[in-house]
């Protein structure tokens, strides 16, 4: 069976599944618990200045009967003196002393208060520090969190006299609310930070209550931005993880990644893990299902990694990340067509509307082989769909929208020209890129017809 | 009554599994629908306490072989078990889904993880270094192979003694191929020896193999022999040709499913069956008759529906078959010509004050005898108890069933006892002798001074034993 033992920038812990800061890690009774059941490691929920909480802190996006596909919350950092905080990590951190026990921290913008909470999080014998430069909402506003993590300048000088001040690693977590994450994370590497993670909560309302037109999550008749997390925020926070993954400077800076975002399941770690995440942190799926989760997380990304023949998990990590590449640099002669499989389809046809009008008008609805108008049609008999090869473009919504598994697979197609890429278009042939009749001429030249 | 009426692929389609295996979309669609509940009741209607709602998730998520895993590290018999448990009674009847809307199909999702760990043959055990120490177990049925399983996963080896020429006991000769096809029970079996388990078939102890030997040259003896051959009916005419135990017909379908369903053809059956008895037993071989061909197929059963110990679902199973159930009514003479059965007289009974058992005594009604002709008889009325087998390795016995205390040793320290010979009270499933394997293998190993196993396969649990536990309480600052 694979080995899960995980070394992030010096922290080991024997999986590598940490609890994220959040509700889960809010004290030491759920963190010795979870650590019974399993998990590698904790970011304790952050402490830092004094805070007040108010009454309904979540909302939820569910899908059909499908709950919590995504939580908002509005929850402050830790509401609990940060003297019983610090007590309970230094009691925690002496039992388990195989976990990653992390501190997360935020505290106002100056130098002194940052110095005195570093040394606070020391003493307790924690094995990091995390600077939450996330938390979109309530901090934000006093000039912390978002507010730091959204300012690369800020960014960069709080972590620079944490790590003038640190002895253990410190971990900057970067926070979503940006248009380009990667600044932030030059920030972090620029300051000396031994550790990124990613992604804080993403700004979100959840919804609307239309009898009462109260928005969600409700105080007192108002609502307001919350954090936004869970399996629905996942491709967000994969994209995210891959711009830093993939960036050349961090890369070249080789500090480790720990990523989080909606991981719920083995498989959705598996994603994080390939695409650079050397740790996993988890909140919303236990905030859903509890601790114990944390086996089939483990034993599900164990068999998968024992199928792919690894001994050990480090093998894995950031194998997809030399896959993430530029639009411009994709090989504009690839091509797929869909191929539908009649003896599975169940002649539902919503690949027909879906192409029809929603796409690029390639899929004919058929009786008998013929083509039938299902506008004029009023027979009993259910129609079959079938692709017109040479029309398809390759778009793959079809199979997006088919119910039934394998059924609409795209399908490769030998190229019909010399691989080329828009870049090269853009050196070689710019008048091109700019000028539709050199397009259309381009077009008539190498054969490509679009119908 | 050789002549068969139904063709070859009629025989077929009736003695294939009754529901086909899930499809990955059927499964996954199944399994999303499971709330994954904390503390879930499925789990402790369980008898094995299979952590149902992981191995669901597991499926979801694509796991299957941890999902078989979980299902395996509980439940050594969970392959046999997904399909012929009686659910509806155990995991499913608790499902919290069940009142609102339709429960989950647990069973069926049961069925299709450990269909992956067979077919893939994969093996979900790290396999335990040989303590040295070696157990006899007696009977290759549910009971026998999972105590031997069990055993194994403690690093102690044991030898099975099955008399009949297959392992499997009843999963191989006894559960109508409909529910578990032969196959499934002998891939259990090769599980089991995969294990280390050795199993000697054609071996009979007492005849081929002394007791007095096995207690002396192995460490403990496990009695897991089932029971024995049905009882006589006590009524004239039973010698007569025709009438036939209900067993041995079962397992001549299974047999035939093993060598090839042409068999199936040359099963006897009769045009006009009677079934004698109202258990789960009798109401398989009414099916099985009906299946194989037989025009008209009657249960008789002394007492009324109440005292039936057949489950709702499979008396409603058997009727949408087209088995008439007479109830209160006893066969007091099996009619003949020739030799041949030609039908049997009974009486009818009314329930008169409660007997030993609890349940109301069934009482003839004078002047109310009458016949129902019939062309084959078949016996399923219980079994009879091994008790010479019990006196030979010298255990105390009540009422044909071995004592034994909770952790299933006898009298004698040195034997110990599971499955349907031990089964006094309550249903004998084989997910209940699958159970007393557990706890026989437990027992047995403690006094042998052997540990417990580590997790099958597992990343997390158990590995931090030693901790402690929350001695924080629930602290809120």
């Amino acid at each position: 069976m694979a080995d899960l033992t995980t070394n992030f920038a010096g922290v080991v812990s024997p999986n590598p599944f940490w609890l994220a800061s959040a509700p889960p890690t809010n004290s030491a009774y759920q963190i010795n618990k979870a650590f019974e059941y399993g998990w590698g490691g904790a970011v304790w929920k952050t402490i830092g200045d004094p805070v007040l909480n108010v009454c309904n802190r979540y909302g939820q996006f569910e899908y059909g009967h499908r709950r919590l596909i995504a939580i908002n919350n509005v929850e402050l950092i830790s509401d609990r003196p940060i003297e019983i905080n610090l007590k309970e990590i230094r009691e925690v951190k002496k039992l388990w002393p195989d976990r990653a026990v992390v501190v997360s921290a935020m505290v106002s913008s100056n130098e002194a208060a940052w110095r005195k909470v570093v040394q606070q999080i020391e003493d307790t014998g924690a094995d990091a520090i995390e600077l939450n430069y996330g938390c979109p909402h309530g901090m934000s506003e006093r000039g912390m969190g978002a507010a730091v993590g959204q300012v690369p300048e800020y960014c960069e000088m709080i972590t620079g006299w944490v790590t003038a001040a640190a002895s253990i690693p410190v971990i900057v977590k970067l926070t979503p609310n940006v248009t380009n994450i990667v600044p932030p994370a030059h920030a972090a590497v620029n300051a000396g930070a031994d550790g990124i993670s990613l992604i804080n909560t993403i700004n979100s309302i959840t919804g609307v209550d239309l009898d009462s037109l109260e928005i969600f999550p409700n105080v007192g008749g108002k609502g307001s931005h919350g954090g936004y997390a869970g399996p629905a925020a996942r491709p967000i926070a994969l994209h995210m993880l891959s711009q830093v993954a993939s960036d050349p400077k961090v890369k070249a800076s080789g500090i480790p990644i720990s990523g989080m975002g909606g991981i719920e399941t083995w498989r959705d770690a598996a994603e994080f893990l390939v695409l650079g995440s050397t740790s996993m942190q988890v909140c919303t799926a236990v905030m859903h299902y509890g601790f114990r989760i944390i086996h089939e997380l483990c034993d599900g990304l164990s068999n998968w990694l024992d199928e792919k023949g690894a001994s050990s998990i480090s093998e894995f990590v950031g194998k997809s990340v030399p896959r993430i590449g530029h639009f411009g640099d994709f090989d504009l002669s690839f091509k797929t067509v869909a191929v539908i499989d009649e003896e599975k389809c169940i002649q539902c046809n919503l690949c027909y509307v879906a192409c029809d009008e929603g796409a690029h008008q390639c899929i004919d609805l058929t009786k008998d082989g013929a083509r039938v108008d299902p506008e004029h049609y009023s027979g009993a008999e259910l129609l079959q769909p079938k692709v017109r090869e040479e029309d398809c473009v390759g778009c793959d919504l079809c199979s997006l929208v088919c119910p039934v598994d394998d059924c609409i697979t795209m399908q490769e197609r030998p190229r019909e020209r010399e691989s080329f890429t828009w870049n090269e278009l853009v050196r070689t042939r710019p008048e091109v890129t700019t000028d539709w009749d050199a397009m259309v001429a381009f077009r008539r030249e190498v054969g490509i017809e679009i119908h | 009554m050789e002549h068969h009426k139904l063709s070859l692929d009629q025989l077929q389609d009736s003695f294939s599994e009754i529901h086909p295996r899930y499809t990955q979309n059927e499964a996954t669609v199944e399994a999303e629908r499971c709330l994954y509940c904390f503390d879930a009741p499925c789990i402790k209607a369980c008898p094995t306490s299979i952590d149902i709602p992981t191995f669901i998730r597991q499926i979801a998520n694509d796991n299957l072989t941890g999902a078989g895993t979980t299902i395996l590290e509980s439940n050594m018999m969970g392959h046999t078990c997904g399909r012929v448990c009686p659910v509806e009674e155990l995991c499913v009847g608790a499902c919290v889904l069940g009142s609102e809307h339709r429960p989950i199909a647990i069973g069926r999702l049961q069925r299709y993880a450990t269909d992956h760990i067979f077919e893939n043959d994969i093996q979900p055990f790290e396999l335990v270094p040989d303590t040295g120490k070696r157990v006899a177990v007696i009977g290759a049925g549910p009971a026998g192979l999972s105590t031997a399983g069990e055993l194994a996963r403690r690093g102690i080896r044991a030898t099975v003694f099955e008399k009949k020429e297959l392992a499997g006991g009843l999963s191989t000769y006894g559960i109508v191929v409909f529910r578990e096809p032969t196959n499934v029970a002998l891939e259990e079996v090769g599980f089991i020896e995969k294990l280390g388990v050795q199993v000697r078939t054609g071996v009979e102890v007492g005849r081929d193999v002394l007791p007095e030997d096995l207690l002396r040259e192995y460490d403990a003896v496990v009695l897991a022999a089932g029971t024995g051959r049905v009882p006589p009916l006590g009524v004239p005419g039973e010698e007569l040709e025709g009438v036939v135990e209900a067993l041995p017909m079962i397992a001549a379908t299974k047999l035939a499913d093993k060598d090839g369903k042409e068999a199936l053809t040359r099963i006897r059956v009769g045009n006009e069956v009677i079934v004698v008895g109202a258990g789960n037993t009798a109401i398989d071989a009414a099916t099985v008759a009906k299946r194989l061909g037989a025009e008209r197929v009657t249960m008789l059963y002394r007492r009324g529906r109440e005292e039936m110990s057949a489950y709702d679902h499979e008396v409603a199973f058997v009727r949408a078959e087209g088995v008439d159930i007479r109830l209160l009514t006893q066969p007091v003479e099996v009619l003949g010509e020739g030799g041949k059965v030609t039908g049997v007289r009974c009486v009818r009974m009314r329930l008169g004050d409660p007997d030993a058992s609890g349940r109301r005594r069934p009482e003839p009604i004078p002047g109310s005898e009458f016949v129902i002709p019939a062309d084959q008889v078949i016996k399923a009325i219980g079994q009879e108890k091994l008790v010479a087998l019990y006196d030979a390795v010298g255990v105390e016995h009540a009422a044909g069933y071995v004592r034994t205390d909770d952790e299933l040793r006898t009298s004698n320290p040195k034997v110990f006892a599971a499955g349907d010979c031990v089964r006094a009270t309550g249903q004998a499933l084989t997910v209940t002798a699958s159970e007393d394997g557990k706890i026989a293998a437990r027992a047995i190993a403690r006094q042998l001074g052997v540990a417990e196993p580590t997790p099958a396969r597992d990343g997390t649990r158990g590995r931090f034993l030693h901790a402690t536990v929350n001695e924080f309480g629930r602290i809120h600052g």
